[in-house]
């Protein structure tokens, strides 16, 4: 069983959370209508989560596993806040950063100095915050005199790497990480690395998705194993990894 | 699971619930940015950039003028028809931008919607304040005009002005905010709208003076009509500019600030109906986009 820190209180508690998504085959008053009218179903629904109990304590780092579709990514929206869920509930404490997808709030025709004003708000963090911040980003994003230049003419693995640097900076108790790490040269994965390692020490709170195995095993010392859409593993990373390569989607 | 003693729970909150409107406040500086991208993006990559915000009504104002006013002849009742024209133009611009932008801002805003937790009623007011500062430029033009001939406003006029483009921005918002809800699972409403704006500019007293309707219609359909939030913005910016720079002979709408305030409470309900819409549909926006 997961060891929660006996005198800090969890960072997140998931308790009995079920997510069903509703798929509409209707885009328009009109079909909606007509299917109606013929009695033909709008919508089928889809359960993607099903009584999900998970426990975080201050400072644990955390890999969420499983293979495509399992629900990964759903529950991971669902503690950012960005889903709701249709049963029980998700309770978080602290600052949430998610990288549900990083450079989400990029605009291609701001410059490199606008976006990251702007993401950085967009991740909760005041003027005073940023610009406290702001030469430790560009310095880590390793992005140098490119700062000034629009971001439609960066590198892909420039942008993700500004992005990521924004992010890694905010604020926060709780970091969400889903499958960004995949990009960027090895170099700057190193360093995302310990990076990480270092927030973790700091006493935060991480939840990382991940099909990098090796990396995840690196950074993480528990883990959670999903599978259509149920725990079916929640302890030691390595348990965890061998429970994932036995099982079957 | 583990034998769980009771956690205490004051110190923890719910992902993703907000109080709303109320929220946006608070996201101060965020909502700065995003109208600051909104301006800075409009004209990018074009030459003339800030230029065609001049451009654009004036051209439009031409349009008016040459087919309501020279080939019409509708200007033959009204002094400094020209003007009239303009003032009330300028309103319906200011609608027209503000609803319009609202409600596509949810559908324009996917990617942020669907990936990071934000107030989603950031996106439609931060459009409603990008659609003000493109208001500026047609404003300018107009005081500049009224200036040429002669403008000197007394101070309930221009205050009338300012409640005008406040009942425009107010019911804007609302509005925005019921469509661009709806919008997220029913494109059909976006196409609504666009017939909601064609109708805007007929249905207030912009291209011909108010007493033509008084005239044609029964008391209490004209009653109606003044009771549009349209209609007394347009008239009382037609006090403000239009009517300085005449003799100051021609009729106004009578009791216009009572139906001024009326529109201010009809805007007011309808935020609060955008509003608690808004929140109704809010939780389906992230798996529907
Ligand atoms: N917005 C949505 N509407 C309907 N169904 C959805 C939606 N998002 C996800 N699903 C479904 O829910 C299931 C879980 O999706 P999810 O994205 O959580 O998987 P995942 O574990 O992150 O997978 P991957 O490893 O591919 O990222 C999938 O079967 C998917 O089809
Ligand atoms: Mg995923």
């Amino acid at each position: 069983m997961p060891k929660t820190s006996e005198l800090e209180p969890p960072r997140i508690i998931v308790e009995g959370v079920r997510k069903t998504y509703t798929l509409r085959h209707t885009q328009s008053f009109k079909e909606t209508f007509v299917a109606w009218l013929k009695r033909k179903r709008t919508s089928t629904s889809f359960q993607a989560l099903n009584g999900i109990d998970i426990t975080v304590g201050d400072s644990e780092a955390i890999a969420l596993l499983g293979y495509n579709g399992s629900g990964k990514s759903t529950l991971l929206k669902l503690v950012s806040g960005v889903l709701r869920p249709d049963a029980g509930r998700v309770l978080t404490r602290g600052r949430v950063a998610g990288l549900i997808e990083v450079g989400a709030g990029f605009h291609p025709d701001l410059s490199g100095r606008e976006n990251v004003y702007l993401n950085a708000a967009i991740l909760g963090m005041s003027k005073d915050e940023i610009d406290a911040r702001f030469d430790e980003i560009v310095e880590f994003s390793e992005i140098g005199e490119f700062i000034d230049t629009e971001v439609k003419h960066y590198s892909s693995g420039m942008f993700v790497r500004l992005a990521f640097s924004v992010a890694i900076h905010t604020e926060l108790d709780i970091l969400l990480v889903d499958e960004v790490l995949a990009v960027g040269d090895a170099p700057f994965r190193e360093k995302c690395k310990t990076k990480i390692r270092e927030i973790v020490a700091a006493g935060k709170t991480l939840f990382i998705v991940s099909h990098d195995l090796g990396m995840v095993s690196d950074l993480c010392s528990r883990g959670i194993v999903l599978r259509r859409g149920e725990v079916v593993f929640d302890g030691a990373i390595g348990d965890a990894i061998t429970t994932l390569k036995a099982s079957t989607r | 699971m583990s034998k769980t003693e009771p956690v205490d729970l004051s110190a923890f909150s719910v992902p993703g619930s907000g109080r709303g409107i109320l929220d946006v406040f608070s996201y101060g500086y965020l909502l700065r940015l995003l109208v600051r991208k909104g301006i800075l993006t409009r004209y990018h990559g074009s030459v003339l950039g800030w230029a065609w915000s001049y451009v654009k009504p004036t051209a439009q104002f031409f349009i008016y003028y040459v087919v309501m006013g020279v080939f019409l002849n509708l200007s033959r009742g009204i002094e400094a028809f020209p003007i009239y024209l303009f003032s009330g133009i300028v309103v319906v611009n200011l609608f027209n931008e503000a609803f319009g932008n609202a409600t596509k801002s949810i559908v324009n805003n996917k990617a942020l919607v669907k990936k990071i937790y934000l107030p989603r009623e950031l996106f439609p007011i931060a459009d409603v304040f990008i659609a003000f500062v493109h208001f500026l430029p047609q404003l300018s033009i107009l005081i500049v005009v009224c200036l040429v001939f002669g403008w000197v406003p007394t101070f309930v006029q221009l205050a009338g002005a300012l409640l005008a483009i406040f009942i425009v921005l107010l019911i804007a918002t609302g509005l925005g905010l019921f469509f661009g809800s709806i919008n997220v699972s029913y494109r059909d409403s976006q196409n609504l709208v666009d017939l909601i704006l064609m109708f805007a500019t007929w249905t207030s007293p912009v291209l011909y003076s108010f007493t033509m309707v008084r005239d044609k219609l029964p008391t209490w359909l004209f009653d109606l009509y003044m009771l549009n939030p349209l209609t007394s913005a347009v008239e009382l910016f037609h006090s403000a500019f239009w009517f300085p720079t005449t003799s100051e002979t021609a009729e106004r709408p009578e009791h216009l600030w009572f139906f001024a305030g009326i529109s201010v409470v009809v805007a007011l309900v309808m935020l609060l109906i955008g509003q608690f819409v808004f929140r109704k549909l809010e939780g389906r926006f992230a798996q529907d986009l």
